[in-house]
C-alpha cells in the first residue's frame, strides 16, 4: 500500500548552513506521525515544505517526495496550488490571526472548494459547510457559519479553521502547532478532534513542542534538533525509553522533581479576606480568601480569565481591591516579575540601565550600582556583559533572568511571578525554574507563581490556589489538590495536564 | 428595528449639532475679529460719512446687542436663510447655489477618476521593484501643490499639444484636465493607502493559511487583500473629501473655472462675512454628511468593529 | 534596503540643507536683484544669464525663487515650530487629564484633524482676513491637531505601557518614571512627525498665496510667483514651471527624511 506522504532525505538551506538536513518521513492513511522539538529546530519549515511554502529564498531539496502517490518532485507553483488544500492541507496555531478577520467563518471554510471547484452554487456550498461544521463538532452549526472569526471563542476558532482544511477532503493534513494557545481543557478537545480525523482515515503530521500533546494523539514520533532528526519510532518506545540524549534531556524538562518544601513554617505574611475586583460588572476576582506564609511557595492556578493575573497584581499593589482586604502582617518589601518581559523593560534602555534604575529606586549609592549590577547579572546566571545590550537582542530565557534579576534589585521578601516561565522552551523552562528555587532557597523569599501549567506550579509549589472564572474553587497544600482533587474544575485540569510517562 | 431608529435619531441630533456648533463659532470668530466691516466693505477708498455708514449698519442689523444679533442669526439659519452678500446684494443662498452644480459636477467626475486610477494601481502593480516606483511617483504627486499640477497639465496638453481647451464655459471637454488635475493627488494617497493594506494583510498569518489551500496571489488580492486595503481606505474618507474640496478652489482658480471656488475667493478678499459663513456653513454639511456615511460604511467592511450582536462564545 | 534608505536619506538632507543655505543667505547664490525691474529683458527663456527666465516686469526667476526660499521654508519651520510646542503642551495634558476631559478635547480634535490643512487655514483666512501675516497664523493653527493627537496618543499609550508600570513598581516615583519613559518616546515619534509636517505646512501656505491672499507684489514668493506665470503660460512657462520645481522638491526632501528617521525609529523600539 503506498503512503499517503512520503519524504526522504529533505535538505533546506539559506545560502550555504543547512536549517534542515536530511529529513526523512513517511506516513500511511489513518496514522498520526509527530514532530517534536524546540524552536530553531526546523519543524515549522518541514511542515512548510511539506506544502510546498518555503520562503522564496530557500533553497529546498530532496530524494524522493510524494504526495497521496503522486510525485511533486518536479512541481511548479501552478501545480502546487492544485494540490494544496486539495491533496494535502495546512492547521496552523491561533485560528485568530489564522482566519481572515474581514471574512465570515463559512466562507472561509469554503474556499477550498471554491479553489478546487468541488461544489458551485450557493446552496451546494452552505451544504457542504455545515456537514464539516458537524464533522469538527461545532455546536450552533448555522449560527457560526454566519459568524465571523472575532466572534467565536478559541476553541471554536480553531475548529473552523480545521473544518476549512479537511472541506477539500485531502489525504494529509499537516498540524503545526494546533493547540498551543489554546487553555488545557480546550487543547484536549481539539486533539481529540483531530484523532479523530485521523482514525477515519487522514494521514496527519502533527507538528509540537508540546510531549503530553503528542502522547495523546500520535502514533509515531520524530525528534528534531537543528534540523536533524536524533531519534524517531513509535510513541510508546520513544516516550518510555529514549535512546538519544537529547530526547531524553526534553522528556525530563516536561516532568519535574516533586516539590521539597524549603520550611515547614507557617507564618502567615499576608492573608486575603473576600477579596474582589469588578471590571464593568465582570469579576475578575471574586471574593477571594486565602493565607500566604513564610518562605513558602504559593502557585496559583487557572486558565485564562480566571482572575489569576488580577489577584497577583492586587497581591502587588498595582491594583486595589473593590471589595474585602490583604492584610500584610509585618512590613515586607514585594517585586513583581511579569508576564511579558520584553513589555516590562524600557526597549530603548540597555538591561544594565534599567538594572541601575532598580537600583537607584531602592536607595543604593551610586558608586555601588555597578558592581550590583554585575552582581545580580551573576546571580541569575546571566553573563556580566549582557548589561550593554537591549532587551530585543536577549532570548527569551535571558530576558526572563534579567527581569528576574531586576526584581532582586529591590532585595524583596515576597517575590510575584506572573507566567514567568510559559513562553519559554522546556529545557529552557527548567534551568529557569531551578534558578528560582535556587533563589528562593539563598534569599528565604516567600514566593507567589501565577501559571496556566499545572506541571510547572508541582514542581515550584508548596500551596496551591485554583481559579475558574475569577473563583478559587479549591486550595491547600499541592499534594494534596494533586493527588485527590475535590473539585471537578480541579479534576478537569489534570486529566487535560496528565504527565508524559506513566 | 427599534435600535436601528434610535440609531438614527442619534446621527440626526449630532448632525444638528454640529451645524449649530459651526454656526455660533463662525459668529463668534466674526465679532472677535477686529476692524469694522462696514468700513472693509466699502473699501479704503471710500469718502462716506459716518451717518452713511451708521445707516448702512443700521440697515445690515449690525447695530443691535450681540445677543440679538446671535438669536436673529439661528433664526434665520433654522429657515434655511443664510441671509445677503454684503457685496452682490443677493441672497447667499443664491449666490451659492448658482456655482454649486459646476463644482459638485468637478469633485464628482475627480472623484470617480481617483478611485479608478487608485484602484488600478493597487491592484496592477506588483513585486517589490513596481511597488517602489508607484511609491515614488505618488511621493512626488503629493508633495507638489495640486494648482502647479493644473498648470504643468495645462501647459502641456493645452497650449502645447492643444488637446483640450484652454477655458470656455459651454466646451464640456474644458472638464477633464481640471477633473484629471484634483484627482491625482486623491489618487496618490487612495493608492498608497490601498497598497499599505494589501501588503499588509499579504503578512498577516491569514495569507499563509489561503495559499495552503491552494489560492494564486491574485485570488488573494481580490477576495481578501482589497477588501483590507479597503477598510484602511475608508478612514481616509473625510480627509480625502476635504482634499477635493480645498483643491477645487484651488482648480477652479488655475484653468478659470467658474464655480465655488471663485466665489469663496471674492467673499474672501471682500471679507463678505454672510458668503463666508454660508461657504463655511456648506463644508460643515458636506463633512457631516461624509461622516455619516463613513460611520455606516465602515463597520460593513470590517466586522469587528460592529457592535455585540454575536459576542463570544 | 538599509543602503538604499541611507542613500536616500543623505540625498535629501543634502537637497534640505542646500535649500537652507540659500533661505539663509539668498543673495550670495543670487544672480540679480529679485526686485530689479528691466521692461526691455521681459518674459525672456532660460539662458546662460537668467538661469530660469525672466517674468513680465523683467526680473530674473532665478534669484526670485532664491529669495522666496526664505519665506515659503521660514513659515513651515515657523509653524511647525510654534504648532509642534502648542501640541506637545495639549496633547500631554490630555493625555493625563481624567477621561472626560480627554474625551471631549480629542473629540474637537477630530473633528479638525478630518480636514486637509490646507482647507483649515483657508477658512481661518476666510475669518482673520487676506495678508501675509495671517496666513502664518492660518498655516500654524492648522498644523496644530496633528500634534495634539499624537501627543496626546502617545502620552496615554506610554502611560499605562508595562515598562512604565514596572518601574513604578520597583519604586521609581511617578515624576522621574514619566519624564525618563514617556518623554523621550514621545518626543522623538513628534519629531519625525514634524519633518513630515513641514512639507504640508509649505504647501499650505503656499496655496494661499496664490490665490493671493498671502504677501502681495512684487514679493518674492513661490505660490505668488506661481499665480503670476499662469497669466502668461501660453508664451513663458518657466515663470510657472521653476518655483513649482523648488516646492515639490523642498516638500519631497523634508518628507523623505521624516520617512526615514520614522522607519529607523520603530526599526529600534520593535
Amino acid at each position: 500500500m503506498t503512503e499517503a506522504l512520503e519524504l526522504l532525505g529533505l535538505r533546506i538551506d539559506f545560502g550555504e548552513t543547512p536549517v534542515v538536513d536530511g529529513v526523512s518521513l513517511s506516513v500511511a492513511r489513518g496514522e498520526c506521525v509527530a514532530i517534536v522539538g524546540e524552536s530553531g529546530a526546523g519543524k515549522s519549515l518541514t511542515a512548510r515544505a511539506l506544502l510546498g511554502l518555503t520562503p522564496a529564498d530557500a533553497r529546498v531539496r530532496f530524494e524522493r517526495f510524494s504526495i497521496d502517490g503522486t510525485d511533486v518532485a518536479r512541481f511548479g507553483e501552478r501545480r502546487w496550488r492544485s494540490l494544496r488544500g486539495a491533496g494535502i492541507a495546512l492547521v496552523s496555531q491561533d485560528a485568530l490571526v489564522s482566519l481572515d478577520p474581514l471574512q465570515r467563518v463559512g466562507s472561509e471554510i469554503a474556499e477550498p472548494l471554491r479553489l478546487h471547484g468541488l461544489r458551485s452554487g450557493r446552496a451546494a456550498l452552505r451544504e457542504r459547510v455545515q456537514e464539516l461544521l458537524h464533522r469538527v463538532w461545532m455546536p450552533d452549526a448555522a449560527r457560526r457559519a454566519r459568524q465571523y472569526p472575532h466572534e467565536l471563542s478559541g476553541g471554536l476558532r480553531q475548529r473552523a479553521l480545521i473544518a476549512s482544511a479537511i472541506a477539500a477532503e485531502p489525504a494529509i493534513l499537516v498540524a503545526d502547532e494546533p493547540t498551543t494557545a489554546l487553555d488545557a481543557t480546550v487543547q484536549a478537545r481539539i486533539l481529540g478532534l483531530l484523532r479523530d480525523i485521523a482514525d477515519a482515515g487522514t494521514a496527519i503530521v502533527f507538528i509540537s513542542h508540546d510531549f503530553a500533546a503528542v502522547r495523546r494523539i500520535a502514533d509515531r514520533v520524530l525528534v528534531m534538533r537543528n534540523g536533524v532528526v536524533v531519534e524517531s519510532g513509535p510513541v510508546g518506545e520513544v516516550l518510555e525509553k529514549p535512546q538519544h540524549a537529547y530526547t531524553r534531556q526534553l522528556i525530563a524538562a516536561t516532568m519535574h522533581e516533586p516539590r521539597v518544601t524549603s520550611t515547614d513554617d507557617v507564618t502567615p505574611v499576608l492573608v486575603a479576606t473576600g477579596v474582589t475586583r469588578t471590571y464593568e460588572e465582570i469579576a475578575a476576582v471574586n471574593d477571594a480568601s486565602f493565607a500566604v506564609h513564610q518562605g513558602r511557595t504559593l502557585g496559583i492556578v487557572g486558565e485564562s480569565g480566571s482572575g489569576k493575573t488580577t489577584l497577583a497584581r492586587m497581591i502587588v499593589g498595582v491594583e486595589q481591591p473593590d471589595d474585602g482586604g490583604l492584610r500584610w502582617i509585618g512590613e515586607h518589601r514585594v517585586q513583581l516579575v511579569h508576564q511579558n518581559p520584553l513589555g516590562a523593560f524600557d526597549p530603548r534602555w540597555s538591561i544594565g540601565r534599567s538594572l541601575r534604575e532598580a537600583l537607584a529606586a531602592g536607595g543604593v549609592p551610586r558608586a555601588l550600582r555597578a558592581a550590583r549590577v554585575s552582581e545580580l547579572l551573576a546571580e541569575v546566571d546571566l553573563d556580566p556583559v549582557l548589561a550593554t545590550r537591549r532587551p530585543s537582542a536577549l532570548s527569551g530565557g535571558q530576558r526572563q533572568r534579567a527581569a528576574i534579576a531586576r526584581a532582586l534589585a529591590a532585595e524583596p521578601e515576597v517575590l510575584v511571578l506572573d507566567e514567568p516561565v510559559s513562553a519559554l522552551d522546556p529545557s529552557v523552562r527548567e534551568r529557569v525554574i531551578q534558578l528560582l528555587l535556587r533563589l528562593q532557597r539563598e534569599r528565604r523569599l516567600t514566593m507567589i507563581f501565577v501559571s496556566h501549567d499545572l506541571d510547572v506550579v508541582g514542581a515550584v509549589a508548596d500551596d496551591v490556589l485554583v481559579m475558574q472564572d475569577g473563583v478559587i474553587v479549591e486550595q491547600g497544600a499541592v499534594t494534596d489538590v494533586f493527588e485527590s482533587p475535590q473539585h471537578p474544575f480541579t479534576q478537569e485540569l489534570l486529566d487535560a495536564n496528565r504527565p508524559v510517562s506513566p | 428595528m427599534k435600535a436601528a431608529l434610535i440609531r438614527i435619531a442619534g446621527l440626526a441630533a449630532s448632525v444638528v449639532i454640529v451645524l449649530w456648533g459651526a454656526a455660533t463659532l463662525v459668529f463668534l470668530a466674526f465679532r472677535v475679529i477686529p476692524g469694522d466691516p462696514v468700513s472693509v466693505m466699502l473699501g479704503p477708498q471710500a469718502q462716506v460719512s459716518e451717518a452713511v455708514k451708521d445707516g448702512i449698519r443700521a440697515e445690515l442689523g449690525l447695530d443691535r446687542p450681540p445677543l440679538e444679533q446671535y438669536l436673529t442669526f439661528i433664526g434665520q439659519l433654522a429657515r434655511g436663510d443664510l441671509g445677503e452678500s454684503y457685496q452682490l446684494r443677493m441672497p447667499v443662498t443664491e449666490v451659492i447655489g448658482r456655482q454649486l452644480g459646476s463644482t459638485l459636477q468637478l469633485s464628482a467626475l475627480a472623484l470617480v477618476i481617483a478611485v479608478l486610477l487608485a484602484l488600478a494601481v493597487a491592484l496592477l502593480v506588483r513585486g517589490q521593484a513596481g511597488r517602489a516606483v508607484a511609491a515614488g511617483i505618488e511621493l512626488v504627486i503629493l508633495s507638489s501643490p495640486v494648482f502647479w499640477i493644473g498648470l504643468i497639465l495645462l501647459s502641456v496638453f493645452a497650449f502645447g499639444l492643444g488637446w483640450f481647451p484652454v477655458s470656455g464655459a459651454r466646451n464640456p471637454a474644458t472638464i477633464v484636465l481640471p477633473a484629471i488635475t484634483l484627482a491625482l493627488p486623491v489618487a496618490a494617497l487612495l493608492s498608497q493607502v490601498l497598497r499599505d493594506g494589501l501588503v499588509q494583510a499579504e503578512r498577516m498569518p491569514f495569507a499563509e493559511t489561503v495559499r495552503a489551500r491552494g489560492a494564486s496571489p491574485s485570488w488573494f488580492t481580490l477576495r481578501h487583500g482589497l477588501r483590507h486595503g479597503a477598510a484602511n481606505a475608508v478612514t481616509l474618507a473625510a480627509y480625502l473629501t476635504g482634499s477635493v474640496l480645498g483643491g477645487a478652489v484651488l482648480v477652479e482658480t488655475v484653468f478659470a473655472r467658474a464655480g465655488l471656488g471663485r466665489v469663496t475667493l471674492a467673499a474672501i478678499t471682500n471679507r463678505d462675512l454672510p458668503v463666508i459663513t454660508g461657504i463655511i456653513l456648506l463644508s460643515a454639511i458636506v463633512f457631516v454628511i461624509v461622516n455619516l456615511v463613513i460611520e455606516l460604511l465602515h463597520p460593513l467592511i470590517d466586522p469587528r468593529l460592529r457592535t455585540g450582536r454575536g459576542g463570544r462564545r | 534596503m538599509k543602503r538604499a534608505q541611507s542613500v536616500l536619506l543623505w540625498c535629501a538632507v543634502a537637497v534640505l540643507l542646500v535649500l537652507a543655505f540659500a533661505a539663509a543667505f539668498p543673495a550670495v547664490l543670487a544672480t540679480h536683484d529679485p526686485l530689479q525691474t528691466d521692461v526691455r529683458a521681459s518674459l525672456l527663456p532660460p539662458s546662460a544669464e537668467h538661469l530660469f527666465g525672466t517674468d513680465q516686469s523683467g526680473r530674473d526667476v532665478y534669484s526670485r525663487v532664491l529669495y522666496g526660499a526664505g519665506r515659503s521654508i521660514g513659515i513651515g519651520l515657523l509653524a511647525t515650530g510654534i504648532a509642534l510646542a502648542v501640541g506637545l503642551l495639549i496633547g500631554a495634558l490630555a493625555g493625563l487629564a481624567p477621561r472626560g476631559v480627554d474625551a471631549a478635547l480629542m473629540r474637537v480634535n477630530d473633528v479638525l484633524m478630518a480636514f486637509p490643512e490646507f482647507l483649515v487655514a483657508l477658512v481661518v483666512v476666510a475669518v482673520l482676513g487676506p495678508g501675509p501675516v495671517n496666513i502664518a497664523i492660518a498655516v500654524t493653527l492648522a498644523a496644530v491637531p496633528v500634534y495634539i493627537r499624537l501627543a496626546r496618543v502617545q502620552t496615554r499609550t506610554l502611560r499605562s505601557a508595562e515598562h512604565v508600570e514596572a518601574a513604578r513598581i520597583l519604586g521609581v516615583p511617578p515624576v522621574p518614571a514619566f519624564v525618563r519613559h514617556v518623554v523621550p518616546g514621545v518626543l522623538g515619534s513628534l519629531s519625525v512627525l514634524a519633518t513630515i509636517g513641514i512639507g504640508s505646512s509649505i504647501l499650505a501656505a503656499a496655496g494661499l498665496s496664490f490665490l493671493g491672499l498671502g504677501p502681495s507684489e512684487p514679493t518674492p514668493e513661490w505660490g505668488l510667483m506661481l499665480a503670476g506665470g499662469r497669466n502668461v503660460l501660453g508664451q513663458a512657462w518657466w515663470i510657472a514651471v521653476f518655483p513649482g520645481i523648488a516646492i515639490t522638491v523642498t516638500v519631497i526632501a523634508a518628507t523623505i527624511v521624516g520617512r526615514v528617521l520614522r522607519a529607523r525609529a520603530e526599526g529600534r523600539t520593535s
